[in-house]
Parts: C-alpha cells; sequence; structure tokens
C-alpha cells in the first residue's frame, strides 16, 4: 500500500478512481431515496417479473378453453372452468366439489390434531425447559423439520407397509383385530393402514407437526411471568390461569402455525398420491390436468381454490393478530 | 427432565412423547439403509450391511441427480442470496408506501402452496417457450429462497445500530468502505445463515420442482420415482439417508450461527 502511494501515477490514479467511488458514495448518502431504489430494483424486478407475472399468467389461462377431443388450449374466453367448480348444474361440478371438499377435510383435520399434538410440547419447551435443555428441544423439533420431505414420506409408506413396523407391533401385541375394526370404519378406514384416509391423516400431521410447535412455543415464550404471578396472586387456580390467561395469549401462535399446516395440507399431491386410498385431491387434480391430460386451464381454475382458500384464511387469521406471532 | 421438577409427569410425558414421534421415522431411514434385506420391507430388520452404501454410490444415475441437485441449489443460494439481502437492505430501515405490500409479496411464494407457484411457473414458461432446464428449476427454487435470506438479514439489520454506519461515513469512509468494514462483517453470519437454510430448502424441493424440471431429475424426484417402483430398494433406502443428513446437518450449524446474535458487537445503547 505505501509502496504503491509512493508511485505518483498509480497514486493520481487511485485517486482519480476514490474520487468517483466517492462522489456516488455521496451522491447515495445524500438521495438515498435513489439507494433505496438500486437496492430494491431487482428483488422487485424479479418478484413482479418472474412471480406475480405468473400468477398473472396462470389467472389469465384459468378462462382458456380446453378441447377435449384436439386436447388442445386456445385462448378464448370461457367461464367454463369456473362454472365446473362452481356450479351444481355443471356435469363435472360433483366430481371436482368432491376433490375440494375432501382436501379442505383432510386440512382442517391435520390443522385440528397438529394443534392438539403440538401444544404440550410447546408448552413445555416453553415454560419448564431451562438452559441447555432448551436448545436441545428446539434442535430437536427443528431437526426433523428440515429432514428431507420426500424422505420423511419415505419412511411412513415403509412404517405403514404391510409386513413393517407397524403390523408388526399391532402383531405382537395381539391387536389385529382392533386394527381391522379401525380400518373398516368409514370416512377413517380403509384396505390396509398405508392405504386408508387414516394412514394418510397420520403422515400429514408428522410431517407439518414442527410448523405448529414452533410458532406456539414462540407465543408462549412471550407472555410475561409476572403475568401468571399475578393471576395466581389472584386466586386462580392454575388451570383457570391456564384457560383465561395462557391460552388466549397462545392463541395467536396456534393461528401463526394453522396457517402452515392448513396451507401445506392443501397444497400438497405427493402424500395423497403415496398414501390413502385412491381420490383425488386439489393438488393431484392440478397436477394431472397439466400434465397427462395437458388442459392447463382446468388445473389454473383450480389452482384458485386454495388461493382463495388462503386468502381468507390469512385475512381472518390476520384479524386474530397471527401475524404479530409468526 | 431435569430442567425443572415442577412439570407434570403428564406433561413430560407428551413433551417427550412428541419428541419420539418427530425423531421415529429419522430412526426408521437410518436403520434400514443397513438392513441386509434385498427386495422388500420387513420387521425386525434382517442383519447389518454397509453393501448398499457401495452399491448406491456406483449408481450413475444416484451421482447424477445428486450433482444436479448440488448445482441448482448452489445456483439458488446465491440468487436468492444477492437478492433477498438487497430487499432486507431496502425495507429493514425506511417506511413508504408500499412497504408491506413488498414485504408481503416476498412471503407469498411460501405461504401459497407450492403447486400454485409450480404450475405458475410451468404455464409461463410454456406460453414463453421455454423449454425446462436447469435454469427454469433455478428460477422457481430462488423465488422461495430469498425469503428465508430475508428474513435472517433483515432480522439482523434491525437488531443492529445505524448509528455505526454514520460514524464510519463521519470518520471519511466511503458507502462502499462502510459496507465492506462495518455492515458485511455484522451481517456476515446472518448471510450464512440464510444462505445455508436456502440451500437446504432448494435441495429438498419437489413439489415445485416436479412441475419446472421437464425431464432433469433433483434428489428429490429421483426418490419420488423410486417410490413408484420397489426395485432397488436398498439403493433408495441409502439415498434417503443420505438426502436427511444432507439437509439436517448444515442446519444445526445455520442454528449455531444465529445463536446468540440478539447483540452484535458494537450495537450495545
Amino acid at each position: 500500500m505505501s509502496a504503491a502511494s509512493s508511485l505518483p501515477a498509480q497514486g493520481a490514479a487511485m485517486a482519480a478512481a476514490s474520487g468517483w467511488r466517492r462522489r456516488l458514495a455521496d451522491l447515495l448518502y445524500r438521495r438515498s431515496t435513489l439507494a433505496l431504489l438500486l437496492l430494491l430494483v431487482p428483488p422487485l424486478l424479479w418478484f413482479g417479473v418472474v412471480y406475480l407475472g405468473s400468477l398473472l399468467a396462470l389467472l389469465l389461462q384459468s378462462g382458456y378453453t380446453f378441447d377435449d377431443f384436439t386436447m388442445a388450449v386456445t385462448p378464448d374466453w370461457t367461464l367454463d372452468n369456473f362454472r365446473a367448480l362452481l356450479d351444481p348444474r355443471h356435469p363435472l361440478f360433483d366430481a371436482n366439489i368432491d376433490i375440494v371438499l375432501r382436501t379442505l377435510a383432510m386440512a382442517c383435520a391435520v390443522t385440528v390434531a397438529g394443534a392438539v399434538i403440538a401444544f404440550p410440547i410447546a408448552y413445555y419447551m416453553a415454560r419448564y425447559a431451562r438452559g441447555a435443555w432448551k436448545g436441545f428441544f428446539y434442535v430437536a423439533v427443528m431437526l426433523p423439520m428440515w429432514a428431507s420431505y420426500i424422505v420423511k414420506a419415505y419412511a411412513w409408506t415403509v412404517i405403514l407397509a404391510r409386513g413393517g413396523i407397524v403390523y408388526w407391533c399391532v402383531d405382537t401385541l395381539g391387536l389385529d383385530g382392533v386394527l381391522e375394526a379401525v380400518l373398516a370404519l368409514p370416512l377413517v378406514g380403509g384396505t390396509s393402514l398405508s392405504t386408508s384416509h387414516l394412514g394418510r391423516f397420520l403422515v400429514f400431521t408428522y410431517i407439518w407437526l414442527p410448523f405448529m410447535i414452533l410458532p406456539i412455543q414462540a407465543a408462549l415464550e412471550r407472555v410475561p411471568a409476572s403475568l401468571l404471578q399475578a393471576s395466581a396472586d389472584l386466586g386462580a387456580t392454575p388451570a383457570q390461569t391456564f384457560r383465561t390467561v395462557i391460552l388466549p395469549l397462545a392463541f395467536p401462535g396456534v393461528v401463526a402455525g394453522s396457517i402452515f399446516t392448513f396451507s401445506l395440507t392443501l397444497g400438497d399431491y405427493i402424500i395423497p398420491s403415496l398414501v390413502g386410498p385412491s381420490g383425488y385431491f386439489i393438488g393431484n387434480m392440478v397436477y394431472t390436468m397439466q400434465g397427462s391430460i395437458g388442459n392447463i386451464p382446468m388445473a389454473a381454475a383450480f389452482t384458485v381454490v386454495p388461493i382463495v382458500i388462503i386468502g381468507l384464511y390469512l385475512t381472518a387469521a390476520r384479524k386474530l393478530g397471527a401475524f404479530d406471532a409468526l | 427432565m431435569h430442567s425443572d421438577p415442577r412439570a407434570p409427569w403428564w406433561l413430560r410425558l407428551m413433551a417427550w412423547g412428541g419428541l419420539a414421534f418427530l425423531h421415529f421415522p429419522l430412526l426408521v431411514v437410518l436403520a434400514y439403509a443397513f438392513n441386509t434385506e434385498e427386495s422388500a420391507f420387513s420387521f425386525p430388520l434382517q442383519g447389518f450391511t454397509l453393501r448398499w452404501f457401495a452399491e448406491a454410490f456406483g449408481r450413475d444415475d444416484v451421482l447424477a441427480a445428486i450433482w444436479l441437485s448440488v448445482k441448482v441449489a448452489g445456483a439458488a443460494t446465491l440468487l436468492a442470496l444477492l437478492l433477498g439481502s438487497m430487499a432486507a437492505a431496502a425495507l429493514y430501515r425506511r417506511n413508504f408506501l408500499g412497504k408491506d405490500a413488498i414485504t408481503l409479496m416476498l412471503v407469498l411464494p411460501i405461504a401459497l402452496p407450492g403447486i400454485v407457484t409450480g404450475i405458475a411457473l410451468l404455464s409461463t414458461f410454456r406460453l414463453a417457450e421455454v423449454e425446462p432446464s436447469f435454469w427454469t428449476i433455478v428460477i422457481g427454487h430462488a423465488t422461495f429462497c430469498m425469503v428465508v435470506v430475508y428474513n435472517n438479514v433483515v432480522a439482523r439489520f434491525r437488531r443492529t445500530a445505524y448509528n455505526l454506519v454514520e460514524a464510519s461515513m463521519d470518520l471519511g469512509a466511503d458507502a462502499f468502505q462502510t459496507f465492506r468494514h462495518v455492515v458485511l462483517p455484522q451481517i456476515a453470519t446472518a448471510l450464512l445463515a440464510g444462505g445455508i437454510l436456502a440451500f437446504a430448502l432448494s435441495f429438498d424441493e419437489i413439489i415445485v420442482t416436479t412441475f419446472t424440471a421437464g425431464h432433469e431429475r433433483t434428489l428429490p424426484i429421483w426418490l419420488l420415482n423410486q417410490l413408484g417402483r420397489p426395485r432397488d430398494v436398498p439403493v433408495t433406502n441409502v439415498v434417503a439417508m443420505v438426502v436427511m443428513l444432507m439437509t439436517m446437518l448444515p442446519i444445526v450449524l445455520a442454528w449455531k450461527l444465529t445463536q446468540g446474535t440478539e447483540t452484535v458487537a458494537g450495537s450495545g445503547k
């Protein structure tokens, strides 16, 4: 550095370069709006063009016409795709609404089950685990969340298969009759665990569970201990404190977690195709429509269903204060 | 368990039971990778062998899938790091019209189901007559990876004191020097953590990938195809274990990096 600046030519060159940089830096500092724009333009361009552009193109195509005989898409506007989803007189309405209701029912069941299983874990993490144990619990919940999705789904197909671990346990305990009886139930059952609604529900609940635990834990962490002491001082039993103080304060966390479990179930098509009885989910329908049939307009119309449902859900969640708990 | 004696036994049971539930399938994947049985799944396991590891890593399709996934995740991570941290730097301090809309837009790709992003990109690529390729996968992945980088970096920015930047400027450093010597060291671990999360997210992504990949096979797509045909069970088990560890281990590192960053050096009031 000192050797370089002792050479006059190089020193002048550096001064010129730093003068140029200096002026630009000063300009950016004084015109901070300009700096802001320069920073924002690339990400905004990316999102505006690639992402929002694609979403708009998708919506546009949901109004295109698909010819069943030539299997060709033409840009002729029609509402037929949406009538197939919303108009009971449309010949495909019954089949389509079945798919929507099946998916919605599963998303709701998974969300409720997730909240019920997650709450005690989150509560223990937030209120009782201390020091190193707290870190341990956090990592122990986070790791399964980040372990590969497809590997977790695969693990469950192995666990639930005939001859697999669950069947071996049931057999060893002599509970075959109980399992048969459960699988014979309508809405829950199926021919075997891995082809039943119960199996699919179990896998969904498992895979999204960490997404429920962490927001609830975060919400519970923020409940001040002084409130609990005050509640106790004022004579509330632990159960009353839980019901009237802790639960209302933790509820936004539950709603925040439910956004993930609900939205992820609504859009998934891998698990429904790997585990559970035949019968499509919204995701499978979208995938089949675009893939093997090539009916992108109908696939696009189907994706509007989760977008609308999640839009409504997010609006409600926002009212419940879930965004502050995210 | 030893942390606090006041927790009632049933709560301890539920908490530890929940943890066991979360880890049970991961242990199953670990165990089956070493199983000697070739053709099917049965329980109890038949025996212990390392044979399938050699076989899995001798297969060209497995190696090609791993290499493609690494390249895709690397490219998506770089893009996400660049664009995500720019967005974070622009949004953390100032309030302006449309800021909430921009924040919402950044979160949208992970708030909406993957199929929406996937089919939207696919249909647009078709309209634009872009053939699915390596780059179409990267575009899809970078879009949803950006938000994890953004979240990490924006959180760190909010905890760093802006007066350090002003002090640096007052002492005669220009914006670039300030960025390199003051800002970058403060956000470095957040960038690294965000990058690791983005890499793991991309490495594991399957739903958006199925739409944008065309004939390319990333590792998760390879696994998904494998599930449709129960041949090669032992190789599948080994690959499943490797994929699981590839995404889990870096996450621990990312967690370590963001530990104890509530107070960034020099930000004390």
